[in-house]
């Protein structure tokens, strides 16, 4: 088993840099996602971890040892392609093999392994088919299975789900987990659905601008936010950021009065939807509400606070209708405080 | 939009039906009816007197050989320049556009080039005598050196006709996505394996064209081989000139244009039987 160190690795395309000088710690046995809009360099930086892509500068250790400058081959490890990249010339069986049969394994551990990665994939009956003949999910649980047949210590994962449909991709999504879990292998995983890295991962590194926002546990990176970015990336509904003027140590917002960590200046409140609930009118923070989606469970309602949008997660009794004002108010501690201009959560709040 | 008569595409395709029919097909069967009358009516008559001819095993053991060393060497050159054009981003254009220059000579001007380099004052014996390698003029493509007139056809013809290999396997190779090549990297695959397991066999289409129509050129081999040697190192399709001009046997020239089109068509059936993709293993 093994963990990946990537140590002050920096890439740049020419004049272009695609990741600013960023390290990450995967510890063994934990799988990490690297969560980002495209273009914040997460491929990138999982492909150079592959050795696919040259660093421009930093170093990458699999196990404490330093594969920086060592090909692909010799890194040991496994990876899921976005488009699956099964060979369509071999049996499901031979792509199973594949990285066995490279490793020069003798027959009998061979077939074992296939048999047994086939079955954590539940592809048993497809063995004998080629690619062609499998449906997009089937190829996709044939790569996993090529991936898990090497019984590798480190797995990276490019956007493996992205090219199912949505049910599919719940049902492999928690596959995936159990699997992953029980071999205990680490894992780096390139996603840029926040559901998936909410789900799956032990910690979410969110991406933005060739950089890590944020690395934490995937409720840390929900609740806290380190920036502006990943509140709005992280959830749905994004998070609803409120700029609001500081006065003496707090907030005022209708009848709503909020303690604040600025004496005075420009400050954002940051809140997730589901965090404002009804209050009585009279009190709390008037929402004009433009907007309701019933969704079964409760009702996404659009509008404005304080001359901004906002979107509130509205599970009340009472049916709400556009055009009507709700009185509402946060819940004590889940309120993020953030800088007005670097969009940084500040310090000791929260 | 309005429904089209069922016809319309029959209808389109008719001109290059008629066209290869009038072209093609036509003069393929006069070709054959050619080498099988004689003055007595049908017979192989004329397949017996080009078989019996002292130049006809020659021929047809030249052409093979030609065939069978020109060919494979052509292959495996293209799959390395090309392997060598995937690897480089920047002027790839022009390094194609310029391996491709042979493709738009003329095979008699390329045998023309060939011979003014080798004839006994052409430009490399100047060369070598002028190194002090060679003391006077050297024939390299008479009868008595067959081996450099080999040698020195090959090497025309290699140097004229590997480019239209190359442009089909350039074109093969970047139909290849390139994941595939990084999966079999990530699971170990050396340089070579990656080359013999996952390009070779997803090559295979691309493959089986430049093989068929490379094949089926090379045994219709005749310009070069004329201009370097003439009857020096008689090939079929050389014969049948012979037999067409100098010996104005028609019939006995078609026998041999007929054999040369059963040996094209043998040889695609094998290329089309052997390098088949099933269904199933397509991309």
């Amino acid at each position: 088993m093994a963990g990946i160190a990537i140590e002050n690795v920096r890439k740049s395309f020419g004049s272009m840099t695609a990741l600013k000088e960023l390290s990450l710690n995967v510890e063994d046995g934990e799988f990490v996602a690297l969560l980002g809009p495209s273009g914040c360099g997460k491929t990138t930086l999982l492909r150079i971890v592959a050795g696919l892509e040259t660093r421009t500068s930093g170093r990458i250790l699999v196990g404490g040892r330093d594969v920086s400058d060592l090909p692909p081959r010799e890194r040991k490890l496994a990876m899921v392609f976005q488009n699956y990249a099964v060979f369509p010339h071999m049996t499901v069986y031979e792509n199973i093999a594949f990285g066995l049969r490279m490793a020069k394994a003798d027959r009998t551990k061979v077939e074992r392994q296939v048999q047994r990665a086939a079955g954590l994939m539940h592809i048993e009956h497809l063995l004998g088919r080629h690619p062609g003949q499998l449906s997009g999910g089937q190829r996709q649980r044939v790569a996993v299975a090529r991936a898990l047949a090497v019984e590798p210590s480190v797995l990276l994962m490019d956007e493996p789900l992205s090219n199912l449909d949505a049910l599919l991709r719940m049902e492999m999504r928690a596959e995936l987990k159990a699997v992953l879990r029980e071999a205990g292998t680490t894992t780096l995983y390139v996603t840029h659905d926040q559901t998936e890295a909410m789900g799956l991962a032990d910690r979410i590194a969110v991406m933005h601008g060739g950089r890590i926002e944020q690395l934490a546990p995937p409720m840390a990176v929900y609740r806290t936010p380190a920036t502006v970015f990943v509140g709005s990336f992280v959830g749905a509904p994004p998070m609803n950021f409120l700029r609001c003027q500081a006065a003496d140590g707090a907030v005022a917002i209708g009848a709503l009065k909020l303690a604040c960590p600025r004496n005075s200046g420009e400050i954002v409140m940051g809140v997730r939807a589901e965090d404002l609930l009804p209050a009585t009118a009279g009190t709390g923070l008037p929402f004009e509400v433009r907007v309701v989606e019933p969704l079964g469970s409760h009702a996404l309602l659009t509008g404005t606070a304080h001359r901004q949008q906002i979107r509130v997660v509205y599970a009340g009794e009472r049916d709400v209708s556009a055009g009507e004002t709700l009185h509402l108010a946060p819940i004590a501690g889940r309120i993020c405080w953030m800088d007005a201009a670097d969009g940084r959560a500040i310090e000791g709040t929260t | 939009m309005q429904a089209r008569p069922a016809y319309l595409p029959y209808l389109l395709l008719a001109p290059s039906v008629l066209f290869l029919a009038a072209l093609f097909l036509y003069p393929l069967a006069e070709t054959i009816l050619l080498s099988v009358r004689t003055a007595e009516g049908f017979s192989f008559d004329n397949y017996r007197r080009m078989a019996g001819d002292l130049n006809f095993a020659s021929a047809l053991g030249n052409t093979f050989l030609l065939v069978g060393v020109v060919v494979p060497l052509q292959i495996a050159l293209a799959l390395g320049l090309a392997q060598m054009l995937t690897k480089i981003t920047r002027g790839r254009e022009i390094v194609l556009w310029v391996w491709t220059i042979p493709m738009g000579v003329s095979d008699l001007a390329a045998g023309l080039v060939w011979l003014a380099l080798l004839t006994d004052r052409g430009y490399v014996n100047s060369a070598l005598f002028a190194l002090g390698l060679i003391d006077g003029p050297t024939g390299w493509l008479s009868y008595e050196t067959p081996v450099t007139l080999f040698v020195a056809i090959v090497l025309a013809e290699v140097w004229r006709a590997t480019a239209i290999v190359l442009v089909i396997l350039v074109a093969g190779f970047g139909l290849i996505p390139k994941e595939y090549g990084e999966a079999a990297e990530i699971f170990g695959a050396t340089p070579w394996q990656r080359f013999t397991r996952v390009t070779l066999p997803l090559l295979k289409p691309s493959l089986q064209t430049a093989l068929i129509l490379r094949t089926v050129l090379a045994f219709e081999v005749f310009a070069v081989v004329f201009a370097l040697g003439g009857r020096n190192f008689p090939v079929l399709v050389s014969e049948a000139y012979v037999w067409q001009f100098e010996n104005q046997s028609y019939a006995v020239a078609a026998a041999y244009a007929v054999v040369v089109m059963a040996i094209s068509l043998a040889a695609t059936a094998i290329y089309l039987r052997v390098l088949r993709v099933k269904p199933e293993a397509r991309l």
